[in-house]
């Protein structure tokens, strides 16, 4: 069977008031930048409350199913057979010859469900439905009619054209991004940041990232990383604008003037506060991070409230209750796990202390920062000058 | 000068331009080794990895999924040999034609006497296989099909979607390999779309370097390696990349894609000026599919009463470069395998020339070599052997 069309069903949207259209919008400029990737031209067209995305001549299916399912907003994608009316005859003959092409296998119940939005037709929708459940048996004997439990339930629309369809492909739920203001995410090269980056994008966000890159300690194929995982990322959330901050010399000089043991936390506070700054003036209005409760040291309950202390923005961190299998198979299904564990070194893992504190003492740790003072404000303020800025898209599409 | 029609490039062709600057740029400044830690090795790994996006993107596939080879003949023995070797538990039975080009043919023969049966899918005269015998030869056993998508000598093409469509019904699981060396960049190639699992293509016959091409091995399709060692390409193909190689096969794909249809329309306007061209002259035949109906650069002809040897020395003698067979073949005095399996007569199978154009082939060079073929044809013909 081959399909030119697609209704694009939505979920949360169809709830939504008076401004509803920004969110229908939304989702039609998401659903135009994701078919951007794929092979063929496409008219995305927000018709009768609904979306349709029409496909012109020769494209390409799959690709066209994957681009769809990384579209934030849809709820489901029907394949759909659309036909002009040329009378009920060739609606009974269209909708035989779909369901003998759809389902070679005729050992299967069904049940016709038609919508007649079009009042003039000559039939209503219990008519239509009577009269092609009828031609329907009648084609194939094997068939049989189930209205509460069918294995196949045939939606018939009759609209200005008729829209005929039986499958719906699941698609991934959330909001379309752009609906939901921007906030930044402080990215790793590690599993967890793309994964909740992914999930800021699912409920409409759009995603900023800084990434922290201590140059000469951690390599420049350790930068492309980040790089490749942002941009792994933005299949899903549309382009990201990646800040990359040379932290090397604060690192160096909280290595130096602190207590090992509080490194890390340190080191997070600062990195907190250079991405709320850039956060600030870049017009996002949240911070984003991967972290999730006892992962590691820094990741106590005891060590994201001393992190937190530093943060005037709201911090959000959608994973902070999964565990890491539950990380992983998000990290895999996104397809940024196999980038996430190539063996580069990050600028978390080089200047590490052999017995991190798990319960940090905010006192103890603000009067350690005490005597960064005089040094860490220049350091600070050059780490703010020579940030480079990414902007970082999908993947180009294929040539030609 | 004496003017010169170079008509052979299905055997190799002139390298682009951009390809030759990328290839002394990987030599003489990006020299690293893309698996070295520093910066050296970074540079050089962008350039192979900007290579493999390319050839990835120009068949719509994943980077994850190409493998820089040696060229076309390592592409076809490490898809085929690969694919027996990962397989050998599931079945000993392999499908190919009897038109294979050399690389996968010489391989059958090879796992034949590691005990697998290889079976032989007849053709038409136009050299294209039969369907009905392939459903029929798919047997539980049977582990890996292999078919060329352009014959090399004919320029027949094959129905690939539809031969996978026939191993898709009768056996999903058996593996299916296209030797895409004539095929690459001359069509648009969608290994996912089509049904292909493995395919391979070479640098050189597109205006790359010579010494490297690739193998597509689809997402989850395990084959084993040849070649062992340090583990790069995933381990499939170790070995330090050849990273001139690699970055200026890159560029040909780059060059070759770009405006491809205007380029294919133009070999295929060569190909039409040619064929009329020839059979206006006395005792020449084509072989195998005319036109559109073939594939866009080649063109075999047979002449009567000329020993094609004979022919080739005389062309060359007036600067027109034609083919015996196929380059690749051609130091066996066998007569060709495809021209005997398409029924090509025995009178004709020593006097056919093969002639194919390339991007660099001009409307001058075509009209040349067909104005020298019209004078040497009747000399060569009085001598005559009885």
């Amino acid at each position: 069977m081959k399909f030119q069309s697609f209704m694009i069903k939505y979920a949360e949207i169809g709830v939504k008031g008076k401004n509803r259209y920004l969110f229908e919008d939304a989702l039609v400029r998401q659903i135009r930048r994701a078919l951007k990737t794929v092979e063929g031209s496409f008219r995305v067209l927000k018709e009768d409350g609904r979306i349709y995305v029409a496909a012109d001549a020769d494209y390409d299916y799959e690709e066209t199913i994957d681009a769809l399912c990384r579209v934030f907003g849809i709820a489901s994608i029907c394949p759909m057979v659309q036909i002009d009316d040329l009378g009920v005859e060739d609606l009974c003959a269209q909708a035989v010859r779909y369901m003998d092409e759809m389902y070679p296998d005729k050992k299967i119940t069904f049940k016709v469900q038609s919508r007649r939005a079009r009042k003039n037709y000559p039939l209503d929708s219990n008519g239509i439905n009577a009269k092609l459940g009828e031609v329907i048996l009648n084609a194939f004997p094997d068939i049989r009619v189930d209205v509460h439990h069918p294995d196949v339930l045939l939606c018939v629309e009759i609209r200005q054209r008729i829209n005929i369809y039986s499958e719906a492909i699941p698609g991934p739920g959330g909001m379309p991004v752009g609906t939901n203001g921007k906030a930044m995410l402080l990215l790793s090269g590690g599993i967890d940041s793309p994964v909740a980056g992914y999930m800021m994008a699912k409920r409409g966000v759009v995603v900023d990232a800084v990434y922290f890159h201590a140059p000469p300690y951690t390599s420049d194929r350790a930068k492309q990383k980040v790089v490749d995982l942002a941009r792994l990322v933005t299949r899903y959330s549309g382009p990201i604008n990646l800040h990359v901050v040379n932290f090397t010399e604060i690192q160096m000089a909280i290595y130096e003037i602190c207590p090992h043991d509080e490194l890390t936390i340190i080191m997070r506070r600062y990195m907190m506060k250079i991405a709320q700054q850039l956060a600030g003036e870049s017009g996002s209005s949240a911070l984003v991070t991967g972290e999730s409760i006892g992962q590691v040291a820094s990741q106590t309950l005891k060590s994201l409230a001393a992190t937190n202390e530093v943060c005037t923005m709201p911090v959000f961190r959608p994973l902070i209750c999964f565990d890491k299998q539950e990380i992983v198979e998000v990290a895999k299904k996104i397809g940024t796990f196999e980038t996430s564990i190539l063996p580069y070194e990050d600028c978390c893992t080089i200047f590490v202390a052999k017995h991190p504190v798990t319960k940090p003492n905010l006192n103890a740790i603000k009067r350690s920062e005490a005597k960064l003072a005089g040094k860490i404000e220049e350091l600070y303020q050059k780490a703010l000058d020579t940030v480079e800025t990414i902007w970082v898209e999908a993947e180009p599409t294929g040539i030609f | 000068m004496q003017m010169e029609a170079y008509l052979d490039n299905s055997a190799t062709t002139q390298a682009f331009q951009t390809v030759c600057d990328k290839v002394v740029q990987m030599m003489s400044q990006d020299y690293g080794n893309p698996s070295s830690l520093h910066r050296k090795g970074m540079e050089a790994e962008q350039h192979v990895r900007t290579a493999r996006e390319i050839i990835a993107g120009s068949l719509r596939v994943s980077d994850k999924e190409i493998f820089f080879t040696s060229g076309g003949t390592e592409s076809n023995n490490l898809a085929i040999i690969g694919a027996a070797m990962a397989n050998r538990r599931a079945g000993n039975h392999i499908i190919t034609t009897p038109i294979e080009h050399a690389s996968v043919s010489a391989v059958m023969g090879f796992l034949e006497e590691q005990g697998f049966t290889i079976t032989y899918l007849p053709v038409n005269q136009y050299g294209i296989v039969n369907l009905r015998a392939l459903e029929q030869a798919i047997c539980k056993d049977t582990i890996l099909v292999s078919v060329m998508y352009v014959n090399n000598e004919i320029g027949a093409v094959q129905p690939i979607e539809a031969i996978a469509q026939v191993i898709r019904r009768k056996k999903p699981d058996v593996l299916f390999h296209v030797d895409a060396i004539q095929a690459y960049g001359k069509f648009v190639i969608r290994p996912r779309r089509q049904g292909i699992d493995l395919l391979a293509a070479s640098g050189h016959k597109i205006h790359g370097p010579k010494g490297v091409g690739f193998l597509y091995v689809r997402d989850k399709v395990k084959i084993k390696p040849l070649l062992f060692g340090g583990g790069q390409q995933n381990g499939l193909r170790s070995g330090t990349e050849n990273v001139p190689g690699a970055a200026g096969l890159g560029e040909a794909v780059r060059e070759i894609y770009k405006n491809y249809e205007l380029k294919v329309d133009y070999l295929y306007h060569l190909k039409e000026r040619f064929t009329k061209g020839v059979l206006k002259l006395e005792g020449t035949r084509i072989n195998g599919p005319m036109y559109r109906d073939g594939a866009p650069h080649i063109v075999s002809v047979s002449f009567d009463g000329v020993r094609s040897e004979v022919l080739l020395h005389a062309l060359e003698d007036q600067g027109v470069y034609a083919s015996a067979g196929s380059a690749c073949s051609s130091h066996h005095p066998m007569p060709s395998a495809t021209l005997k399996s398409i029924g090509v007569e025995k009178e004709y199978l020593e006097s056919t020339l093969r002639f194919s154009f390339g991007a660099f082939t001009t409307v001058e060079e075509i009209d040349y070599a067909l104005d020298t073929l019209g004078k040497l044809l009747p000399v060569l013909r009085k001598f005559k052997r009885a």
